[in-house]
């Protein structure tokens, strides 16, 4: 009997870290709908919120670690946690393409119309008489008022070097988790994350910038609403990957991942890879283009 | 620490049954424990959309204002579609799913068992936070389940509330579909190669597909919305350089395959029955699975033709039109296929077969309503009238619903170990039958003669159709009490056998009536085809 344990699917008992997840998201919107309501104390229901999903993350995880240390998952396992993570950052690609989709959809159409292309003359002559068609631009009315843009060349350029340099370090710290070379991987592993986290701050100082001396900012029309959102929802996205990056490497302090069983490992690295790859995305076009 | 590891091991792979109590199902990690709940919420759902469907029918009876407020009124309609489409249907379809995929491709259970309890247990959450909304200041969103903008921005307090339940929706329809792809693309019995996959599968395995792809986008125009009314971005906002017709095409992304999001699993679900009461096998079985996947394929490309009226360059009009009238193809596949299948069969008219016989009529129906409203120019005419409500109403209700009904009859002998009352499920199906046409049919003329949809008053010369389609709905609503009649005498009937019915294919009908708790510890051998 025992033998063959290790051929079966590994499914698992009753769980309440589900549950809980359930009840933090409850309170994490309803405390942000309340919040954005004008009501004080949605704030502090949102923050519970917040508490109760991380105790949920942290709790959940080490449930899975502690399992996967132990023997429990075989291969099969191993491969279904690896397809559900690419069919995770599947569904994150989608969420980015929604946001690059309006980008283009307002440069090309929108704009163009609003400055009387195609069969718009009047639409130009009547409601917006005057406006024409630029990029930036934040629209007919100048909402947000003149602005100034983010150019292709300092900031953006050097974080591109970042995230990319970071990109290959972690293939690096890959190669050495395979060859058993464990120092190389945490050294490795640490710069990263390192790298990831140093990208943030250039981020963060980048926004003051925008807002304090560009008068770039997320009212500044639909440039500063795709310029903001585009990038903001990477920044978040980046924030989490450091975080996982820097779970692993605590991992990997550890002793965890071997040679053969390192699924946490690989998918932070896609992770990793899809910020990159979104990022690349980004500096071409909201940038650079 | 190998002590430890024997020890946890041991406990892992023990037959253990289900838990006690409220925790059996509230911290459920198996497979069938999870369909039945999501069953029952749906069907709960379908009560309550249904019960603000009988208000807006109630208010429609006869012309003038009489029993609300038009606020409310608008505020119905909104609600009985979002519960119905996120509510009702798809998660039917997601509960069918949890109980008969694992058993039909030979798994022990769904691949991730702990997120599949949890794509469940958001669900509440998000339609607790959805019928809030009711008792707000302002009242629930009115503004149609499409929520454009800027009507939506006039939604009271409601509004964060109507974005992020829509968030939480999304969320459970992401994890539910992964888990599904997961476990289809990597639980089958080995045996068991892509296209020997029971139909019911593979329209699931396109299903999820297209719910990992269309789920995100919507989050992210709603999230557009959200920033829009809080945070001063200008995506809709013409002034600021947006366009609230964009999030009409970014919306329409998202919905157009969301529909067939609810019709696919719906073509699974009556491609598995039609054979089994034909006794014959299904005719042109791959032609099936390549007709699903063309359809999946065509759903991104058509989603203008939702919005022809709000203005698009010609060649934009030609071209969603084409697309559209293409998805006829295989559609027009499948259903001559179902009817090839009956051809010469020994048929019996059991409550599923009904069900499924009734569904194949009455979509197709639908589907041709569908052609009618794919011409530009004559979309021009019907658009937000009451013919695109019976368009609309056909595919879904005789179409989804009457599957998810075909699929509970079919199945309900396997998950109860009894047979249902026979004679209480046929009095169903033709009160049903009966009902549902007298419902929408006559939306078909109100929309030709102009009525538009989404008002609570109307011109006395659509009197006579709309009273017809109340009777109609009352009478499919009173239909539906039947079936709660039989889920309660459902374990009263005599004792089901494993096939339950004469001989179908499947591997679910190899395992005992009730299925056992876990069903497949090792893959099982795949039997030979039945029908060779």
């Amino acid at each position: 009997m025992a033998s063959h344990s290790d051929d079966r699917y590994y499914v698992p008992h009753e769980s309440h870290w589900p549950a809980v997840g359930s009840a933090g998201l409850l309170f994490l919107m309803v405390g942000v709908s309340v919040w954005l309501n004008g009501s004080t104390p949605g704030f502090w229901i949102m923050l519970a919120g917040v508490a109760v999903i991380i105790y949920m993350v942290v709790g959940w995880f080490a449930n899975v670690i502690n399992e996967s240390v132990t023997g429990m998952y075989n291969a099969q396992v191993d491969k279904s946690f690896r397809m559900g993570m690419m069919w995770f950052i599947f569904s994150e690609v989608m969420f980015f393409l929604a946001f690059f989709g309006a980008l283009f959809y307002v440069r090309t159409m929108v704009l163009p119309w609003l400055g009387g292309e195609s069969n718009n003359f009047f639409t130009n002559a009547v409601l917006w008489s005057g406006f024409e068609n630029t990029w930036p631009s934040n629209g007919p009315a100048g909402v947000g008022g003149d602005f100034q843009v983010m150019g292709p060349v300092g900031l953006p350029l050097i974080n591109t070097v970042i995230l990319l340099t970071s990109s290959v370090t972690i293939t690096v710290a890959h190669h050495a988790l395979i060859a058993g070379k464990r120092g190389v991987l945490t050294a490795f592993l640490a710069a990263t994350f390192i790298l990831g986290f140093i990208f943030i701050g250039l981020q963060a100082y980048e926004y003051v910038h925008a807002y304090n001396d560009l008068n770039l900012r997320l009212t500044s029309g639909i440039y500063g609403s795709t310029f903001f959102m585009l990038t903001g929802f990477h920044g978040l996205h980046v924030t989490l990957g450091a975080i996982m990056l820097l779970v692993i490497w605590f991992r990997v302090l550890r002793g965890h991942f071997t040679k053969e069983n390192h699924f946490a490992f690989e998918a932070v690295a896609w992770y990793w890879h899809f910020v990159d790859v979104v990022w690349v995305g980004l500096y071409i076009f909201v940038y650079w283009l | 620490m190998s002590t430890i590891a024997a020890d946890v091991k041991d406990h892992t792979h023990d037959d253990h049954g289900p838990a006690k109590g409220y925790r059996r199902w509230l911290f459920a990690t198996n497979h069938k424990d999870i369909g039945t709940m999501y069953l029952i919420f749906s069907f709960v759902m379908f009560l309550i959309g249904g019960l603000m469907a009988l208000v807006i029918r109630s208010e429609l009876a006869i012309p003038g204002l009489q029993f609300v407020h038009p606020e409310f009124f608008n505020q119905m309609t909104t609600m009985h579609a979002l519960i119905m489409v996120f509510g009702a249907v798809m998660p039917a379809f997601v509960g069918l799913a949890n109980w008969m995929i694992p058993m039909m491709i030979g798994a022990p259970d769904m691949a991730l068992p702990r997120m599949n309890n949890w794509s469940f247990w958001i669900l509440p959450v998000a339609f607790g936070i959805l019928l809030s909304t009711l008792f707000m200041p302002g009242g629930a969103p009115a503004s149609g389940w499409t929520m454009y903008p800027p009507l939506v921005l006039q939604t009271g307090d409601a509004f964060p509330f109507l974005i992020f339940s829509v968030h939480l929706m999304g969320i459970s329809s992401i994890m539910g579909a992964i888990n599904i792809i997961v476990t289809i693309m990597n639980m089958r019995t080995p045996e068991m190669s892509l296209l020997r996959m029971p139909i019911f599968v593979w329209t699931w395995l396109i299903t999820a597909y297209l719910l990992i792809a269309v789920m995100p986008v919507l989050a992210g125009a709603v999230t557009m919305l959200l920033t829009d009314q809080f945070f001063g971005t200008s995506f809709f906002l013409a002034a600021g350089g947006g366009d609230p017709v964009m999030f009409q095409h970014i919306f329409w992304f998202f919905g157009h395959p969301e529909v067939y999001i609810m019709i696919l699993p719906a073509f699974g679900v009556v491609s598995e029955i039609i054979p089994t009461f034909a006794r014959k096998p299904l005719f042109g079985r791959d032609s099936m699975i390549y007709a699903a996947s063309c359809i999946a394929f065509l759903s991104f490309i058509v989603w203008a033709h939702h919005m022809f009226t709000v203005g698009m360059p010609l060649s934009g009009q030609l071209f969603f039109m084409f697309a559209t009238m293409l998805i006829a193809i295989p559609t027009g596949v499948k259903v001559f296929n179902w009817v090839a299948t009956m051809w010469r069969g020994a048929m019996t008219f059991e409550t599923p077969m009904l069900f499924a016989l009734a569904f194949v009529f009455l979509f197709t129906i639908g589907g041709f309503s569908g052609l009618m409203l794919a011409i530009t120019p004559a979309d021009i005419q019907y658009h937000d009238s009451y013919f695109v409500v019976a368009h609309f109403h056909y595919v879904l209700v005789p179409g989804s619903i009457f599957a998810i009904m075909a699929g509970a009859y079919y199945w309900l002998p396997k998950w109860t170990g009894f047979m249902y009352n026979e004679a209480l499920g046929k009095l169903h199906f033709w009160l049903s039958t009966i009902f549902v046409n007298l419902t929408f049919f006559p939306m078909h003329f109100l929309g030709l003669a102009g009525m538009p949809r989404r008002i609570p008053d109307y011109a006395t010369q659509f009197a006579d159709f709309n009273f017809i389609a109340s009777i109609g709905a009352f009478g499919f609503g009173l239909s539906q009490l039947i079936f709660i009649w039989v889920l309660l005498t459902a374990k009263r009937g005599v004792p089901a056998t494993d096939a339950v019915w004469d001989d179908p294919e499947g591997l679910e009908w190899t395992v005992p009536s009730p299925a056992p708790f876990h069903t497949f510890d090792t893959p099982p051998k795949l039997p030979a085809p039945k029908f060779g």
